[in-house]
C-alpha cells in the first residue's frame, strides 16, 4: 500500500472567529495521536474581520513545511463580516473564506462549508458544483452554525467544523475531547463537548463520497511539545538567563515581547514597553552595562531607529542580544506578510564598520539553539548579537520533542570580572580600571568589564573613540588598536563556531550536480523541494545558511565548488543573500543565479521545483509569484 | 566572590575623591557654566555619602554630555538624546546604584525630548541634571528648544519663530516628582539642589542654567538670579502641585522677561519610585537582578517548566 497522503488541512474563516485557536487545537490533538505536525498561518492585516486562514500539515514522515498546496478545506464563513449597504464594499465577505481559498486545493481535496452562514445563491454564484467536478473535488455542505446554536452559541462552529472533520477523515474524537475538557470548564466545556459529539455523528452518517483518511498516527518514541519560532526564541532567551526585556510593539516582533512579557516576572526578570525603538535598545544597552543579560528587538521601522543605539553597544562593547523579526517592505511595507528584505538593514545598519553577530535560525529548533549561542556570544564577547526571522517562523507551530528543551540554564554573564579579579586586573598608573585594554592578557580581544557599583571597577564607556581608561581620544594609534580589537572578534567568534557543530544545514547527496542555497524560514521547505527533485531525476543538494556574520567562509567556499552551479532561493527581490555570499568569498559570481519570492508568501516547495529546473534552461518564470535573476560574471 | 561591595560604602566621603586624577584637561570654553556643574556635582557628593564606585552618571551628546569625563564615577557617554533610557535600564537592573542623568538642552528637551517626558511620567528614581543654556553649544550655536523667541543663529537668521519649550511646567506635567532650577552662578545653592535631588526617592529634574559665553554672549544666565526659597515676595507650598504650576509659569514667564527665579520649585515625596511600584504588582524582585548572576545561591529556573501547556 503506498504511504497514506499526509493530511493539509485548512480552515478559513473570519479573523477574530477563533481560527487560530482552533487550528492550534487540532494541530496539538493531531500531534497526541501520534502524528508530526506543522502550521502555517496567513493574517490579513485587520484586528477583527476579514478573512484569514491556518493550515495544519499532518503525516507520520517529516513534515516541515506547508506542503504543496492543500487537501482539505473547512470554511467557517465570516461572522465579522461588515456589509454596510447593498453595495458592500467588501463584496460579499461571508463567502469570502470559501469563494478566496479555492484555487490552491489540490486535485481530490475535501471541502466542508457552513451551510448555516452562507445564501445558497452566493455558493451558487461561484460555480462550486461545477468547479468541483473539474477537479475532483468532495463538498459537504453542513450546517455548522445549526450544531453550534443548539448547545451553545455560534462561535462553537469551528468545534462543529473539527467534530466534522474528524469523522470525514477517520481521526479519534477522543484526542479533540480530551483538549475540550483540560481546557475549558463548566458550561462551556459541556456546551462544546456536545457540538462536538453531534458534529461527529453527523459527519459519521453523511455519505463519504471520496475514499481517504487521514495518516494514523504511529506514535512519538518521546513527549511532544508544539511550539512556533517566537516560543522557542523567547525560551532560549530565557535559558540563558536574559532577565530583562524592553520593547515598543510592532508585528512581528510583538510575539516574543509578548511572550517575554508574560513568562520573564515568573523568573524574576523585568519587561518594560517603553516610548519608542530607540528607548527599548538603549534600555536593553543600560540594563546589560549595569550587569543583566538583555535583550530588545523590532521589526523593520522599529529596527531602523535601533540603529544608532546598536552602534553604540558595539562602540563600548556592551553585550546584547536584538531579534528582528521580519516582515515585507520598504517602509511599513506589508504588515503581516513574510519576506527576507532586511538583510542588508540587518548586517550593516549604523554608522561604522559591522561588529555584531547575526545568526536566522531555520525553525523552531534553531530559533532556540541559535538565540542561545547569540546570547553567550554576545556576553563572552561584548557584541551585540541580532537573531533574524520572519513572519512565517514567528507564526507556524510544529512538534518538536520536550526532551530537545531540557537543558542546563547559562547563567554566566560572559566576560565580566569579580571585585576580587578587578583587584587584580590592569590599571592605569593612576589606579584606574583598564576597560578596555589594548592587549588582553589572555591574548584574545576581549577586555573583561566590570559593572557599576563594583568596587575599583569605574570607567568610562563613550560611543566616542577612546583609549583604555575609557576616556574619549583620537589619538590614531589608539584608534587602530581598538579597532582591530574590536573588529578582531568577530575572527575569533567564527574560529569559536568553526569549532562546534556548524549551524549550516545540509540536505541531498554530498556530491550532487546542483546546489541550492537558502536561508532562515525557508530552508525546511527548500529541503523537501530538494527531496522532489532528486526522485524526479535531478542531482541536487541544498544548504540553509544561518551564520550570516561572521561568515562560514570555508563552509560556503566549500559546498560552491563543490557544485557545478548554485540557485539561492530567498523572500526578497534584490538577492541580498545571493550579494552577501559573493562580498564575503569574493567570487562565485558567474556560479550563482538567485530565485526570488516576494509577494508576501513563503516559497512552496513546487515553487523551488519549478524555479530550478527554470534554472536548467535559464529561462523566465511567471512574473508575479517569482523572479528568476542569472548568474552574473564577477 | 563579592559583586558589589562598593554599594552602601559606609564612611565619610571626600568631594576630592571625584575629581579624575588622568583626565584631559576639560575642552570647555574658559568662562563656560559647564564647569558650573560640574563643581556643584563634586560639592554635593558628601551631602549625599555615596563613593565614586556606587555612582553612574550617563550623558548625551553635546558640550554637557562630557561632564562624565571629568567625573569621577561609573560613566557612560550614550548619544545624542539617549541618556534617559540607558541610565533608567541601569537602575531598573541594580537600584543600589545612584544613577545621575545628565544632558544639554537640546539632547533633553529636543531630541530627547520623548525620553523625557516617559522618564517623568514613570517617576525613575534617578536625577536628571539639564544644563540649559539656551543655545547648541558643541555644534557651535545653533537655536535649541529653549532659545528665547526671536533670537537669531546661522540656522535661523531671521530669528526663531517659535517659543522657547518651558521645561519646568513640562516636566510638573509629565510628571517628575521634584523639580528644581539652579544656575551656575550661583554654586552654593546648586550644590545645594543636587545633592538634595540625588537623595530624591523618585524623578528629580534640574534645569540647570549654564551660560555658553562662546555662541550666547546675551543670554540671561548672567543677569542676578532670585532665589525663591529666600524672598518674601516668592514663595508657594512646594508640594502643591497647582500652586507650583503658578510658580512655575511665572518663573518661565519672567526668564523670557530677564528676570531668573530658581530654586526649588515642586517637591513630591509621596509619590512611590517607579521600581516601588513595579515591585508592588510583583513584576520586580525585591533582589537587584545584577546580584543574581553573581549570587552562587540563586537558583536559575529554565523555561522547560513552560513547555506543559505545549504538550
Ligand atoms: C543623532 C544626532 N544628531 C545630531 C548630532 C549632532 N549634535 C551633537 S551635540 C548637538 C547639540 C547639543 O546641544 P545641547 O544639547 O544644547 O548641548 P550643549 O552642547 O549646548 O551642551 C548636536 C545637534 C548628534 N551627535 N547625533
Ligand atoms: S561652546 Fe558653550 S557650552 Fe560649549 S564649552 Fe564652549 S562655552 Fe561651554
Amino acid at each position: 500500500m503506498p504511504e497514506p497522503e499526509d493530511l493539509i488541512w485548512r480552515i478559513a474563516g473570519g479573523s477574530g472567529d477563533g481560527i487560530d485557536s482552533t487550528s492550534q487545537n487540532f494541530a496539538k490533538a493531531l500531534m497526541r495521536s501520534g502524528l508530526n505536525v506543522f502550521t502555517h498561518r496567513h493574517y490579513p492585516s485587520r484586528i477583527r474581520g476579514g478573512h484569514t486562514y491556518v493550515e495544519v500539515r499532518a503525516g507520520n514522515g517529516p513534515v516541515n513545511s506547508r506542503g504543496d498546496g492543500y487537501n482539505f478545506l473547512l470554511t467557517l464563513g465570516d461572522s465579522f463580516a461588515r456589509n454596510p449597504g447593498e453595495d458592500a464594499y467588501y463584496g460579499n465577505e461571508e463567502a469570502k473564506p470559501l469563494t478566496e481559498n479555492l484555487d490552491d486545493l489540490n486535485e481530490g481535496g475535501i471541502v466542508i462549508y457552513d451551510e448555516g452562514l452562507l445564501d445558497e445563491e452566493d455558493v451558487e454564484a461561484i460555480n462550486l458544483e461545477e468547479r468541483a467536478e473539474e477537479n475532483g473535488w468532495h463538498v459537504y455542505p453542513v450546517d455548522l452554525r445549526g450544531i453550534a446554536r443548539e448547545h451553545g452559541r455560534d462561535v462553537m462552529r469551528n468545534t462543529a467544523g473539527v467534530g466534522f472533520t474528524a469523522a470525514l477523515m477517520d481521526i479519534d474524537p477522543a484526542y479533540f475531547e480530551e483538549i475540550i475538557s483540560n481546557g475549558m470548564s463548566g458550561e462551556m466545556k459541556e456546551a462544546n463537548l456536545k457540538v462536538l459529539e453531534d458534529a461527529y455523528e453527523l459527519g459519521q452518517e453523511v455519505e463519504h463520497t471520496h475514499d481517504w483518511s487521514a495518516p494514523a498516527g504511529d506514535g512519538h518514541d518521546e513527549e511532544q511539545v508544539l511550539l512556533s519560532g517566537s516560543d522557542a526564541i523567547s525560551y532560549g532567551a530565557i535559558d540563558e538567563g536574559c532577565r530583562f526585556i524592553s520593547g515598543y510593539p510592532m508585528t512581528p516582533w510583538t510575539d516574543v515581547f509578548t511572550i517575554m512579557s508574560q513568562n520573564l516576572p515568573k523568573f524574576d526578570g523585568v519587561s518594560e514597553q517603553v516610548e519608542d525603538e530607540i528607548a527599548a535598545a538603549a534600555l536593553a544597552i543600560g540594563a546589560s552595562h549595569a550587569g543583566v543579560k538583555a535583550m530588545s528587538g523590532s521589526s523593520g521601522g522599529g529596527f531602523a531607529l535601533m540603529s544608532e543605539p546598536l552602534g553604540l553597544a558595539e562602540m563600548t562593547e556592551t553585550p546584547l542580544v536584538l531579534v528582528e523579526a521580519m516582515r515585507a517592505g520598504p517602509s511599513t511595507g506589508m504588515p503581516t506578510k513574510p519576506e527576507q528584505g532586511d538583510l542588508e538593514h540587518i548586517l550593516y545598519t549604523s554608522q561604522g564598520d559591522s561588529t555584531r553577530v547575526v545568526f536566522a535560525p531555520a525553525n523552531v529548533e534553531e530559533c532556540y539553539t541559535q538565540t542561545r549561542k547569540a546570547f553567550e556570544l554576545a556576553y563572552e564577547y561584548q557584541i551585540p548579537a541580532i537573531v533574524a526571522y520572519d513572519q512565517k517562523l514567528q507564526g507556524e507551530l510544529r512538534n518538536v520533542p520536550e526532551s530537545f528543551f531540557d537543558e542546563e540554564p547559562n547563567a554566566d554573564p560572559g566576560s565580566v570580572l569579580t571585585e576580587e579579579e578587578i583587584a587584580e586586573a590592569a590599571h592605569h598608573a593612576s589606579d584606574k580600571f583598564k576597560r578596555f585594554l589594548h592587549e588582553p592578557e589572555d591574548g584574545s580581544n576581549v577586555s573583561p568589564r566590570s559593572v557599576p557599583g563594583q568596587e575599583g571597577g569605574r570607567f568610562l564607556a563613550t560611543g566616542n573613540e577612546h583609549n583604555e581608561v575609557g576616556h574619549i581620544s583620537e589619538d590614531p594609534e589608539n584608534r587602530v588598536i581598538q579597532m582591530d580589537r574590536r573588529m578582531g572578534k568577530l575572527d575569533d567568534i567564527r574560529e569559536e563556531l568553526d569549532a562546534e557543530e556548524s549551524h549550516q544545514t545540509y540536505h541531498g547527496p554530498e556530491d550532487a550536480d546542483y546546489g541550492i542555497i537558502t536561508w532562515g524560514s525557508q530552508q525546511d521547505t527548500v529541503f523537501e523541494a530538494v527531496d522532489h527533485l532528486n526522485e524526479a531525476g535531478h542531482s541536487v543538494k541544498a544548504v540553509g545558511v544561518s551564520d550570516l556574520m561572521p561568515f562560514p567562509e570555508a563552509e560556503m567556499t566549500e559546498f560552491l565548488d563543490s557544485v557545478e552551479h548554485a540557485v539561492v532561493a530567498e523572500m526578497n527581490a534584490s538577492g541580498q543573500l545571493r550579494g552577501h555570499i559573493q562580498k564575503e568569498l569574493g567570487k562565485y559570481g558567474d556560479k550563482m543565479s538567485s530565485l526570488l519570492k516576494y509577494n508576501g508568501n513563503p516559497f512552496e516547495p513546487r515553487d523551488i521545483v519549478e524555479g530550478f529546473e527554470t534554472s536548467l534552461d535559464t529561462g523566465e518564470l511567471p512574473h508575479t509569484r517569482m523572479k528568476y535573476v542569472p548568474a552574473a560574471g564577477d | 566572590m563579592s559583586a558589589f561591595n562598593a554599594i552602601g560604602a559606609d564612611r565619610e566621603i571626600e568631594d576630592e575623591e571625584f575629581t579624575p586624577g588622568i583626565e584631559p584637561q576639560p575642552t570647555w570654553c574658559p568662562g563656560c557654566g559647564d564647569f558650573g556643574v560640574l563643581n556643584a556635582l563634586k560639592q554635593a557628593m558628601p551631602k549625599v555619602g555615596r563613593n565614586p564606585d556606587e555612582v553612574a552618571v550617563f550623558t548625551g551628546i553635546g558640550c554637557s554630555g562630557k561632564l562624565n569625563s571629568y567625573f569621577e564615577s561609573y560613566g557612560f557617554h550614550t548619544i545624542h538624546g539617549r541618556s534617559l533610557p540607558v541610565a533608567r535600564a541601569a537602575k531598573l537592573a541594580n537600584p543600589g546604584v545612584e544613577v545621575i542623568a545628565a544632558g544639554g538642552d537640546g539632547d533633553g528637551y529636543g531630541i530627547g525630548g520623548n525620553h523625557f517626558i516617559h522618564t517623568a511620567r514613570e517617576n525613575h528614581d534617578m536625577t536628571y541634571i539639564v544644563f540649559n543654556n539656551e543655545i547648541f553649544g558643541l555644534t557651535k550655536g545653533q537655536t535649541s528648544p529653549t532659545s528665547p523667541k526671536g533670537h537669531k543663529s546661522k540656522t535661523q537668521p531671521s530669528g526663531s519663530a517659535k517659543d522657547p519649550i518651558r521645561p519646568l511646567t513640562l516636566s510638573l506635567s509629565a510628571g517628575a516628582s521634584y523639580i528644581a532650577r539652579t544656575a551656575a552662578v550661583n554654586p552654593n545653592q546648586a550644590a545645594e539642589i543636587l545633592a538634595e535631588a540625588i537623595q530624591h526617592d523618585g524623578f528629580a529634574h534640574v534645569d540647570f542654567l549654564t551660560q555658553c559665553p562662546t555662541w550666547n554672549k546675551d543670554a540671561k544666565q548672567y543677569v542676578p538670579y532670585t532665589d525663591i526659597q529666600d524672598s518674601d515676595e516668592y514663595g508657594h507650598d512646594i508640594n502643591d502641585r497647582a500652586e507650583a504650576a503658578e510658580a512655575m509659569y511665572d518663573a518661565e514667564s519672567k526668564l523670557h522677561e530677564g528676570e531668573i527665579l530658581t530654586g526649588r520649585f515642586y517637591v513630591d515625596d509621596e509619590r512611590p519610585s517607579y521600581t516601588e511600584e513595579k515591585q508592588a504588582i510583583g513584576e520586580m524582585p525585591e533582589q537587584p537582578l545584577a546580584e543574581r548572576y553573581f549570587d552562587e545561591d540563586t537558583e536559575w529556573d529554565r523555561s522547560y517548566q513552560l513547555l506543559e501547556k505545549h504538550k
